[in-house]
């Protein structure tokens, strides 16, 4: 079988198409969405499943499919709109090459996702997986205006624009967003851009961990204009204590004064932290989940959140948990066992809070799922909508997983 | 309709409220848009999500199409209802059930007013963010079947950033709970599908939004330009300058004269060819340093005079003059087309030039008032109806109106909706493969497609139409 998908895939997209991965699958490289989705109508055709996967570097590739599918040889930056603050980019295209073709316009992409620098956009987006910044400037999916995508079955598709208002049909591109590939693969998107603040700082302050997350809360509730607020584990900036990251920008007084007032409302001290030193710890949070085997994350209220943490702590442990004390949002990364995760979803859903599986190997995402059960009513949509996109089944992902 | 139907939804929720008597139905023949009308077979009036439920189930059996609807504001012809169809009118379901200060969150019904909204929230230092012009009068069930924006969607997002959860009756009577609280899904993102679905994928009886606290401080700048494309060029240097107001709003001279002749006039000069209004919000420090900013920035671009608004007064007059425009604007003419259209905002000045070429060509008078920040316009068509001529040539500008901007690379609507208005120009906006998928998600939600019945998608778009050979 593998060696017959390979030869079939040879003959689509040529010699350059299509390789063998460290497992030996056949993995296609197609370098165009047309490409693209020849690959999907033919992996319908054939009744094959394809594994979809960008640089390979978040999720393992372990999924059982007959066949990989890259993105990785769909790399373009196809235009940067500086007036219009818009960038159309291919799905394979990293998250350090938009970052430093954006640069060159002092431009700015206000996504700092956990991963690996040469995470794929079309990875990002797929998984919704957010990080510090969203306290300023929302979740992955405030951030992409519009997409083209592959549907399971091959056809190339068009959702929202390149605008950054756009009710005209359908928002399908929230479907896509955290999607995890479920409703197509994802080729092209349309990034939200911002230009880059005059100044951008990060302070950090150490401690224990109810006293550094009442002090964030205070800040919170006294509007400090940040743009992110972390409480971060030990493990993740390798201290003995936990450690509180505040990140502001602006202009030089509004940020100069924004910061007089996180130490006044908090009573921390704070280390402001040199440019380059700022540059590293930011990317030591975001590669933090990578050191463990699972990376997951639970939408949890203001309110709620010191309750959140005590549970996480109390079922998995410490491990690399990262709270953004603005958002409600949390992720905790480390090893667990799909027992343990399925019953930390279960007591997380007693208080109303959704946990999603970014990453893990795939015995424990076949069995706990990216969203696990769903909610009144949803999981006859959510299969329906799956027929719709892909209708026999092409992208192998484990959705709600299975014992 | 037959008089079995009046009945049994009487049965449901009283005979009080279910109309079928054309003099009764007329209130509900129009919404926003001057140039249809439509008289639904019934109205009814659900007072619960249990009335909402068991209404659609009744519709559900006896296979008859619904329309939902709200105040009746929409611009865009999508909350009217053909003779075959019984309107669900939400004007009853307009209750605030809790609002969490702690977690920044409210539930509402459907029929409560926006603007009511953050009237009650605002002794907890909070506020619901998306403020359209007709937020004193629109529900926040209507604006999440339009997802809609609004003048402070510049800095702070629209409708779909601002709803975390939906409790939906779908079109067959059964229930969905979409969403959570955070706002981090549950599963897929269907909340966010569902807002801006136009009414054609259910019902949303309880709705959860997301409230932001009250900026601690708010400045807000009036500037007048002698050059439209001046004032363009303002708002594209506000942008690149990193700053982010809370809105940026603009109106022209037809607009700001409309205004000033109006109960609504806040002592704007008249001779200027464009106004800019700019919002901008945060910690006192933050607001005086980017305050210093923009007025530098609007001067260099030719701004004749920049003033502050000092007290919460005159912000409220500058505000009522950009809120209250539309209607300044009807009482030039017996009727009014409110257009709406996205352009890049770097093409502004050149679709400006565009909308009064067609403007000059078909003789009609167009104002635009718009959120420049994000490059949706409005333009503002006034006529009289009665006159055919007149009539068709508005038809005509709003088409190349929309033509020019998809050409630019926008799109035809930025917070109104498709409805009724502007089906033809979605083929325009999309291939025939994305209209046909988007016609089979609808499915998903609604099999036998009688929620909202031919609105946003011209019959002939979707595939099954066209495999019944019909074209």
């Amino acid at each position: 079988m593998s060696d017959r998908a390979f030869e079939r895939l040879r003959n689509l997209l040529g010699p350059e198409g299509v390789e063998r991965d460290p497992r030996g699958l056949p993995r296609a490289v197609p370098e165009s969405d047309d490409a693209l989705a020849l690959v999907c109508q033919t992996a319908q055709f054939e009744g094959w499943k394809a594994r979809v996967e960008g640089q390979g570097s978040w999720l393992p590739p372990d999924g059982p499919a007959d066949f990989a599918l890259s993105t990785r040889g769909m790399a373009r930056i196809v235009r940067v709109s500086a007036a219009d603050l818009v960038a159309t980019v291919q799905a394979g295209t990293t998250l350090e090459s938009i970052r430093a073709e954006l640069q060159k316009h002092r431009l700015w992409l206000a996504l700092d996702p956990p991963g690996r620098p040469d995470r794929t956009i079309g990875s990002i987006v797929a998984s919704g997986t957010s990080g510090p910044l969203r306290h300023g400037f929302g979740p992955v999916r405030d951030h992409v205006l519009g997409c083209t995508v592959a549907t399971g079955d091959g056809r190339l598709v068009d959702a929202g624009g390149q605008v950054v208002k756009n009710v005209a049909g359908y928002d399908l591109t929230k479907l896509h967003v955290g999607g995890f590939g479920g409703f197509g693969v994802l080729t092209e998107l349309h990034l939200r851009l911002r230009a880059q603040p005059a100044m951008d700082a990060t302070y950090l302050a150490r401690g224990g961990r109810q006293a550094l997350a009442g002090a964030g809360q205070s800040a919170v509730e006294s509007q400090v204009g940040l743009v992110a607020l972390e409480l971060l584990a030990p493990a993740i900036a390798a201290v003995p204590e936990w450690t509180l990251a505040a990140r502001l920008g602006g202009t030089v007084d509004g940020a100069h004064a924004e910061a007089a007032r996180l130490a006044a409302v908090t009573g921390l001290t704070w280390e402001q932290l040199p440019v380059e030193r700022a540059a590293a710890f930011w990317s030591l949070v975001a590669r933090a989940p990578l050191s463990g085997e699972v990376a997951l994350r639970l939408g949890g209220l203001l309110d709620g959140l010191p309750d959140l943490t005590d549970l996480v702590i109390e079922m998995l442990g410490e491990g690399l948990l990262a709270a953004g004390l603005g958002t409600g949002a949390l992720r905790w990364a480390g090893d667990a066992e799909a027992e343990a995760l399925k019953a930390l979803r279960h007591r997380a859903a007693e208080r109303e809070v959704p946990l999603t599986l970014e990453r893990a190997p795939w015995p424990i995402r076949r069995v706990v799922g990216h969203f696990g059960a769903y909610r009144e009513g949803v999981g006859l949509l959510v299969d329906r909508l799956r027929a719709t996109f892909d209708p026999n089944g092409v992208i192998a992902v484990a959705l709600e997983g299975r014992e | 309709m037959t008089a079995a139907l009046v009945a049994a939804l009487e049965r449901l929720v009283g005979s009080r409220w279910v109309r079928h008597r054309r003099a009764e139905l007329a209130t509900y023949a129009a919404d926003g848009l001057p140039t249809h009308e439509s008289f639904p077979g019934i109205v009814v009036l659900p007072e619960s999500k249990e009335e909402v439920a068991a209404v659609l189930r009744l519709l559900h059996l006896l296979e008859v199409p619904f329309v939902a609807r709200g105040a009746g504001t929409g611009l865009s012809g999508g909350a009217l209802a053909e003779r075959e169809s019984v309107l669900v009118t939400l004007t009853r379901m307009n209750r605030i059930l809790e609002i969490r200060p702690a977690q920044r969150r409210a539930i509402v019904q459907p029929g409560v007013i926006n603007a009511r909204l953050s009237e009650a929230v605002a002794s907890h230092g909070l506020h619901y963010v998306p403020d359209p012009s007709s937020q004193s009068a629109c529900t926040i069930g209507g604006n999440v079947a339009e997802n809609a924006g609004g003048p402070h969607c510049l800095k702070y997002g629209v409708t779909t950033n601002h709803v975390t959860a939906l409790e939906l009756v779908l079109p067959d009577g059964t229930s969905a709970r979409l969403g959570s609280a955070h706002g981090e899904p549950w599963g897929p993102d269907l909340a966010g599908l569902f807002i801006g679905s136009e009414g054609m994928f259910g019902i949303a009886v309880e709705i959860t939004v997301r409230l932001e606290p009250i900026p601690r401080q708010v400045r807000t700048i009036h500037a007048d330009f002698m050059a439209l494309r001046d004032a363009s060029e303002a708002v594209s240097a506000i942008i690149a300058s990193g700053i982010v107001p809370a809105a940026l709003e603009m109106m022209d001279q037809s607009c700001v004269r409309a205004v000033e002749a109006s109960i609504y006039a806040t002592g704007a000069r008249t001779d200027a060819a464009a106004v800019l209004l700019v919002e901008l919000d945060g910690s006192p420090e933050a607001v005086a340093a980017d305050g210093t900013v923009v007025d530098r920035l609007l001067r260099e671009h030719g701004a004749r005079e920049v003033a502050v608004a000092t007290s919460a007064p005159d912000r409220a007059r500058l505000w009522q003059g950009r809120k209250k425009a539309f209607g300044a604007l009807g009482r030039i003419a017996p009727d009014l087309a409110v257009q709406d259209a996205v352009v890049p905002r770097s093409v502004l000045p050149e679709i400006l030039d565009r909308i009064a070429a067609i403007r000059d060509r078909l003789g009609l008078q167009i104002s635009n008032v718009f959120h420049a920040g994000d490059g949706n316009l409005h333009p503002c068509i006034s006529f009289d109806r009665r006159d055919a001529d007149q009539a068709r040539r508005v038809q005509l500008a709003s088409r190349e109106i929309m033509e020019a901007c998809l050409a630019a690379g926008g799109s035809i609507t930025g917070e109104h909706g498709v409805g009724s208005d502007k089906m033809e120009y979605m083929p325009k906006a999309f291939d025939a493969a994305s209209l046909d998928l988007m016609c089979e998600v609808r499915r998903a939600f609604d099999p036998a497609g009688r929620a909202n019945p031919g609105k946003v998608f011209p019959l002939h778009t979707c595939r099954e139409w066209r495999q019944g050979g019909v074209v």
